[in-house]
């Protein structure tokens, strides 16, 4: 954590009915766009989460961009709705005071217009201007928060976080907070081990790829965060593509047609991080969601020829599992008209 | 039954054979067909393994005359209990639960239904599930929970299911939450609900 980054300009909209949400061009240029290469297929894809490449969402350790607000006002929605997004198992509290630290120290160190944190022993001063919320709690005792540590603090914080313990040479997934996800359920897989929580993934099991990934992700050491990403594509700019709200946005995603593929189709961009916890010794696992929609693709020439490309040569198994079959041909022929057949320069980053 | 096919889906329960263990005691729940593979481990543990053993029956709705509970009785458990269900077995299995000593052996048998509703009473009297036994005997029907309104269906046997709870039509996933005790249903025709797929026995 060198420099600070420069606090964005927060933007309204929204995540569900009317869909106001909107990148502006900042915003787009500076995702996390997940493709190093023109096609796709699971690997380990980890390294570490370090020394971020200025004006990209790598920069600072935890990212903020322009939706702060009204990402944190949709996950306000959705807990009220169905409080079971957040939960913790009885032998995490630990956990969630260790995440409650991290998240206020990364955000008062990258963005300290915005936070401030003062610790007096187990006497903390939280500040989040943003919000207009300004805390003073006892480190450790619960009851001097509105909520537990772990909602408390992921309640002002972008992304989804997943506590993991780790016993028995395995993590278990035993804690989260889950508004923004790709249609997986916390309040089912909660409890459930590394193996067990993705066993509805096709093809990664049988090429090791989570036998290894575990292994990477027992090594992780404090101060040593890893990163990878991960996707899928979103019809309209829905966070909350939740499995337990799927029969009410299940019929969008007949919605796609080329008349409006290019506004209402979204490459969804998981950046996970894996941060090791110093008094629990779980692992925090955000996962922050970055919407970009096809038009918005299109304004970085070299993403959308990759895009496409990805799309292409997509094997039917995935292209299945991540739910694309509605829409990805549509979205094929409205980016063949970005993609002239040469070839692309490598890694993900814009030219 | 073989036990491969059941480990292929990394989060789906697979059972094995109970095999008599060296404990100073041995706590049995049993469920219906699961009465042979009390009588297989009996057959095959040493001499006054049963004088040492509680059991606990779940005979089956409506105490089906099959002579499984007779058979049972003449083994001579130390403690023979029996009760018309799974579900109505669980205050009794909670209760030895919570008397259970150091070095018991907790073995569990009986259909998929009832091993997910005996697994789970263990699991949240605090014993790792790794530490039980387990072997399936008779029906595959399945405990679903039904992802969107998380209610449970007892005794599915079709793909897809009615949810008995707020009647949308599932899909029946392999994926299984221990928590829960139940495998999980999602929609299948959220997409356009006017598709109503035909309902196939797949669990029996």
């Amino acid at each position: 954590m060198g420099s600070t980054a420069s606090l964005p300009t927060f933007k309204d909209g929204t995540y569900r009915d009317d869909f106001s949400f909107k990148n502006s061009p900042e915003t787009v240029v500076r995702a996390p766009f997940p493709f190093d290469k023109d096609e796709y297929m699971y690997a380990v894809n980890m390294e570490l989460h370090k020394d971020g490449r200025k004006g990209t969402a790598y920069e600072e350790p935890i990212d903020m961009d322009e939706h702060y607000l009204a990402e944190m006002r949709d996950r306000a929605l959705v807990l009220d709705e169905d409080p079971l997004r957040c939960q913790s198992l009885p032998h995490m509290e630990m956990a969630g005071w260790d995440t409650l630290e991290l998240l206020m120290e990364c955000k008062a160190a990258s963005f300290p217009e915005a936070f401030s944190l003062e610790r007096d022993g187990d006497q903390w001063h939280w500040i989040n201007r943003p919000m207009g919320i300004d805390q003073h709690f006892t480190f450790g005792d619960a009851t001097t928060l509105p909520y537990g540590p772990l909602e408390y603090i992921t309640r002002q914080a972008q992304g989804d976080f997943v506590v993991l313990d780790e016993r028995d040479g395995n993590l278990w997934m035993d804690a989260g907070m889950v508004t923004t996800q790709a249609d997986w359920s916390l309040d089912f897989d909660i409890g459930m081990n590394f193996f067990e929580w993705h066993a509805p993934v096709p093809l990664a099991h049988e090429k090791g790829i989570f036998q290894r990934a575990l292994k990477y992700l027992l090594a992780v050491q404090q101060s040593n965060p890893a990163r990878r990403l991960n996707w899928t594509m979103t019809v309209n700019p829905r966070l909350d593509t939740s499995p337990e709200n799927y029969h009410q946005w299940g019929p969008e995603n007949t919605h796609i047609t080329p008349e409006n593929v290019a506004d209402k189709l979204f490459l969804r961009i998981e950046l996970q991080s894996f941060w090791r916890l110093p008094r629990s010794n779980a692992i925090l696992f955000p996962i922050r969601c970055y919407l970009l929609s096809m038009r918005d693709l299109s304004t970085v020439p070299k993403w959308a020829t990759r895009m496409h490309r990805v799309l292409k040569s997509l094997p039917p198994e995935l292209s299945s599992y991540k739910g694309l079959d509605n829409f990805r041909e549509i979205a094929i022929d409205w980016l063949s008209e970005y993609d002239d057949g040469s070839p692309t320069t490598p890694g993900p980053f814009p030219d | 039954m073989s036990s491969i096919r059941y480990a292929e889906f990394k989060s789906r329960p697979y059972y094995g054979v109970l095999e008599p263990a060296s404990a100073l005691e041995h706590l049995i729940v049993a469920e219906g067909e699961g009465a042979h593979a009390v009588m297989e481990l009996v057959a095959k543990a040493p001499a006054g393994f049963t004088s040492q053993a509680t059991l606990l029956y779940a005979e089956g709705p409506y105490s089906p005359d099959n002579g499984n509970t007779e058979a049972l009785r003449e083994l001579g458990f130390a403690r023979f209990h029996t009760s018309a269900t799974a579900a109505a077995a669980v205050p009794r299995l909670e209760g030895a639960l919570e008397r259970l000593k150091m070095s018991t052996e907790v073995y569990l048998t009986g259909s998929e239904s009832a091993l997910s509703i005996f697994v789970k009473a263990c699991t949240d009297a605090g014993l790792d599930y790794q530490g039980l036994q387990t072997e399936h005997r008779g029906s595959l029907a399945r405990r679903v929970q039904c992802v969107h309104c998380k209610g449970i269906t007892e005794n599915v046997t079709t793909q897809p299911a009615t949810c008995a709870h707020c009647g949308l039509l599932l899909l029946v996933r392999d994926h299984y939450s221990r928590r829960i005790g139940a495998f999980q249903g999602v929609n299948i025709n959220a997409e356009d609900p006017s598709d109503i797929p035909a309902k196939e026995e797949m669990f029996r």
